[in-house]
């Protein structure tokens, strides 16, 4: 297997990494970058506890080989928060209570913040339509769906 | 500095209650509650869990002496091993050990020690580990896999648990007889049957001639698994001075501790097991299931940590399944409506090993009537081998299945004697002072009260209207209780120490896997000494070599449980304070509390705050000394009053600690074209005893729903000749968000638990029970069919329709 040299920005970090051909960019992210908020749902882009914005768009980024990313802009759940400023779709989880064994958090607030960056103002259809790949077993949904729906409001 | 507080005394003159705040029994309610119990405080693990911080088992950083396991599983669901050849791989470089079941002769289990850590001589489901390979990379330790070799010898298989205990069924376990085993499960060696639990009251063949109205079915509960979004992940390490370190996503640290000594016959003190964050359990991470492979490999490799994480292809089936239960169910009542008698029989697809799926066997014996006080019952319930996956706790613990069908046959039997179905559970349903199946008197509880409140929040008597001509609604209502199923001596501890700044930190054995039981226990914590919420903090991870002991994180008993014990360590602390102190006021400790912080006296005025105190103690006037030293607070808890149970019948006077109770009422609307159900709105009610955390609570009722209504409708692991054929999210679909009902409605219902902290009793698993049969109850009234067994999907509920002529 090839190693090819990749430069990438991650949370706002510029990075230069080698990493194997077949690595994927949550693979790179883990294991060379040490940035272990995204989590390992089940390689196989169905669950979405990989979720990235890469470019600014959302991914699994176990479905994307590092390789793709040369030159890209990633943020990670780590870099939601600003200068010790949590984002809103955080603020707005704690507070409606969608948070309960926190694995799939990290996956579903980049999902709920690209969201919102696309689409200010969402209906509810919107948001369940935009979650839709992360998925959730102890919450049932309600309390995540309620956050990202207060945290919209937020940017009125 | 603290600010002075009041030191009005709360409790007037003359109180004689005997449940007062500072009452050191743990039995102790008190009148007054205070705070932050009965308070929806914040998580205290959301701010890590948001920013990406928490740490999971596989976030653990080794560093470059870390080496990867893959395991070599039987492709066959039941053969003989006749021979391993490992010498490939280890040839291969990178290729650091091999372990086979050659080298690891002990057993394990939990309640049944009836598996090894590898197969030895047989492998007894596809999936079965036979071999292990630890490697410098994940890749080689997937090409050193591929390169061992395993000869097997097919065997005849069994999966069908009413074929397995037939006499022309191979046996799967041949030393059944010889297996370790509590005095509280009955094997039947010889047979394939490794649990038979009874009940025998009253006299049912003779009460069913006095019935009017009998209803029998047949129900297959399929298998399901548990689908933690975080995949088991364990790491182990051997030091070379024989002492194991295992990291893991742990449910139970000290049952893993004590399950894997035992299977290696070595003391409980020589492993050390750490658990961080659990990224979801709900049973699948209790016991050992996996756990013990990379302590195996770990050994052959020593002083190197090995890493084992399940991909989610194995999750699905080689940890632990939900069993699958064949049912037979019969139920009468007279003409009034009053249940007179239940038989029921239960074939439980126990899977190749059944150390911990027998309990789920017994547990579902002996609630076996469902909620009901009905006088005459026969139970039968079997867990039976077959050469399925290894069956473990999931969240119910057996009621999910058992309730998925005898709700609906008490529903049926409803309809039968022309009765609402609401009427009819509240005339028959259990209530305080029964005396139920087991011959148990039961303790105060609020399952009316539930229902009551159930059906007035679905609106039960108001028809709503279909959002369209070729929709039906309905609404259908099924009610629940379960026990937390485990040994009679299951024991909690806790310790509490003070710290110079005036914070506490609590240490305790029990896990957070999401349900908010660190949260919960800061809150005891807080209440019990008199201390600000946001000054205590539960020490993590879970470390066997530092926490105290906790039996496991399972049966919802650790609010009730583990809060006795940490309560009770509060109190601890608080006396030693307050003892403290009065001999420095030269008072009586009796006129002394802690509030907010604050040490005061009610008779004096006189106020110290806990800073330093805690830890230098209190210097005497004029430099002669001081008085106290380190604070620390210790408290446990052992339920003491739990009995056996009859062999024969069943009866005993104290089955079980408790029972929690509750209801669920689902409105659904159901597409006659393509008999797709949606649920328009759904209820539950529980009696919790008392919420301390009512947020949170109901955050359990409503997932618990979801992933009971998930259950309903898409879940079942499709077994065809002991191959799973959907183990992958493609096709076997968990709830996402576009399956979450708009509206939820979480009731909370207090009926206090005599025994338990402020009341409390435990939620966490009855939050699911009773949501499959409302359902079908619900699909009931809106079309007039039953569409079978679950799962509920579109196709089944339309061929029911089809079947019944209600569609053409």
């Amino acid at each position: 297997m090839s190693m090819h040299k990749i430069n990438l920005t991650v949370n706002g970090s510029k990075e230069q990494v080698d990493v194997p051909s077949n690595w994927t960019l949550l693979q790179m992210l883990r294991e060379k970058l040490a940035v272990t908020g995204t989590k390992n749902g089940c390689s196989a882009g169905e669950c979405g506890a990989c979720t990235v914005m890469l470019n600014g768009e959302p991914v699994n980024s176990c479905m994307v080989l590092a390789v793709e990313c040369d030159g890209a802009v990633v943020t990670t759940v780590e870099g939601l928060a600003q200068d010790g400023k949590l984002d809103p779709v955080q603020e707005e989880i704690i507070k409606a209570g969608g948070v309960q064994c926190g694995f799939c958090t990290p996956g579903v607030l980049i999902s709920a913040r690209a969201l919102l960056n696309r689409n200010p103002h969402p209906t509810e259809f919107q948001i369940r339509d935009a979650l839709v790949g992360n998925l959730c077993r102890c919450t049932g949904y309600v309390r995540i769906i309620e956050a990202v729906k207060n945290a919209a409001q937020r940017s009125v | 500095m603290p600010k002075k507080v009041s030191t009005k005394n709360p409790r007037p003159v003359g109180d004689e209650s005997p449940r007062s705040v500072g009452d050191e029994s743990p039995r102790s309610v008190g009148y007054e509650i205070p705070s932050p119990i009965g308070e929806s405080v914040t998580r205290i693990d959301a701010h890590e869990k948001v920013t990406g911080a928490a740490i999971f088992a596989d976030d653990i950083q080794f560093g470059p002496n870390l080496l990867f396991a893959r395991i070599v599983r039987s492709p066959h669901p039941h053969a003989l091993i006749k021979k391993i050849d490992a010498s490939q791989a280890l040839a291969l470089p990178g290729v650091k050990a091999v372990a086979t079941g050659a080298d690891f002769p002990g057993y394990l289990g939990l309640y049944l020690q009836d598996r090894h850590i590898f197969c030895r001589d047989r492998a007894r489901y596809i999936g079965d580990p036979v071999a292990g390979v630890a490697a410098v990379t994940e890749e080689i330790a997937d090409q050193a896999a591929a390169l061992i070799k395993v000869e097997y010898e097919p065997l005849p298989p069994v999966f069908d648990p009413e074929y397995g205990i037939s006499p022309e069924a191979p046996l799967l376990h041949p030393r059944l007889g010889e297996y370790q085993v509590a005095n509280f499960i009955f094997p039947e060696p010889g047979t394939n049957i490794c649990n038979h639990f009874k009940i025998r009251k009253g006299d049912v063949d003779e009460a069913f001639k006095k019935c009017t109205a009998i209803v029998e079915r047949k129900y297959h509960v399929p298998q399901i698994q548990h689908v933690p979004i975080e995949t088991h992940v364990v790491v182990a390490r051997a030091d070379e001075g024989d002492h194991l370190t295992i990291w893991a996503s742990s449910q139970s640290p000290f049952a893993q501790r004590d399950l894997i000594a035992k299977g290696l016959g070595i003391s409980q003190s020589k492993i050390q097991v750490i658990a961080p964050y659990v990224g979801g359990g709900f049973g699948s991470k209790a016991g050992v299931s996996m756990e013990a492979l990379a302590v195996a490999i770990a050994l052959k490799v020593k002083g190197r940590p090995v890493k084992l994480r399940l991909t989610r292809e194995e999750e699905f089936y080689t940890a632990f399944v939900r069993q699958s239960l064949v049912g037979y169910f019969k139920m009468g009542c007279d003409k009034d409506g009053n249940m007179l008698a239940i038989d029921n029989r239960y074939y439980w697809d126990g899977g190749a090993y059944t150390e911990y799926g027998v309990n789920m066997t017994r547990a579902a014996g002996y609630s076996g009537s469902g909620p009901y006080d009905v006088p005459n019952v026969r139970i039968d319930s079997y867990c039976v081998y077959t050469n399925h996956p290894v069956t473990g706790p999931m969240r119910g613990f057996g009621m999910p299945e058992l309730h998925a069908a005898l709700e609906q046959c008490t529903d049926e039997l409803a309809h039968e004697i022309g009765m609402d179905p609401v009427e009819f559970r509240l005339k028959n349903c259990v209530r305080s002072g029964d005396i139920i199946a087991t011959g148990m008197k039961m303790h105060p509880i609020g399952l009316t009260e539930c229902i009551e409140k159930a059906s007035k929040a679905i609106e039960w008597d108001k028809k709503s209207k279909p959002s369209a001509p070729n929709k039906k609604r309905g609404k259908g209502i099924a009610i629940m209780w379960k026990a937390p199923a485990m040994p009679p001596n299951a024991g909690s501890s806790a310790y509490v120490k003070l710290n110079e700044d005036a914070t506490v930190s609590v240490n305790i054995g029990g896990q957070e896997l999401g349900q908010g039981t660190f949260t919960v226990m800061a809150q005891i914590a807080a209440a019990a000494l008199g201390v600000p919420f946001d000054t205590v903090k539960v020490s993590t991870p879970i470390d066997t070599k530092y926490s105290p002991y906790e039996w496991q994180t399972v049966a919802s008993r650790l609010t009730w449980s583990m809060g006795n014990a940490v309560r009770a360590a509060a109190l601890d602390a608080r006396k030693q304070i307050l003892e403290l102190v009065a001999a420095s006021w030269g008072e009586d400790p009796g006129n002394l509390d802690i509030k907010n912080g604050t040490v005061i006296s009610y008779k004096s005025e006189e106020q110290i705050s806990l800073y330093n105190i805690v830890i230098y103690g209190i210097p005497l006037p004029n430099d002669q000394g001081w008085l106290g030293g380190p604070i620390t607070g210790r408290g446990n808890f052992m339920p003491t009053y739990v009995t056996g149970l009859d062999k024969e019948t069943g009866q005993g006077a104290r089955a079980v600690v408790h029972y929690t109770t509750g209801c669920q009422a689902v409105e659904v609307e159901v597409d006659t074209d393509t008999g797709k159900v949606d649920v328009v709105r759904a209820v539950a009610a529980f009696d919790v005893g008392k919420a301390i955390n009512p947020e949170m609570v109901r955050s359990q009722m409503e997932g618990g729903m979801v992933q009971g209504l998930s259950t309903a409708f898409f879940e079942a692991l499709q077994l065809k000749n002991g191959v799973l054929t959907n183990p992958s999210f493609v096709d076997y679909r968990i709830a996402t968000s576009t399956d979450a009902p708009s509206d939820i409605q979480a009731i909370i219902v207090e009926v206090p638990q005599d025994d338990g902290p402020w009341g409390a009793r435990g939620i966490g698993e009855h939050a699911m029970v009773p949501t499959i049969p409302a359902v079908a109850n619900a699909i009931f009234d809106a079309v007039g069919v039953r569409a079978g067994n679950p799962p509920y999907s579109a196709e089944k509920v339309y061929l029911a329709m089809l079947d019944a002529g209600i569609v053409k």
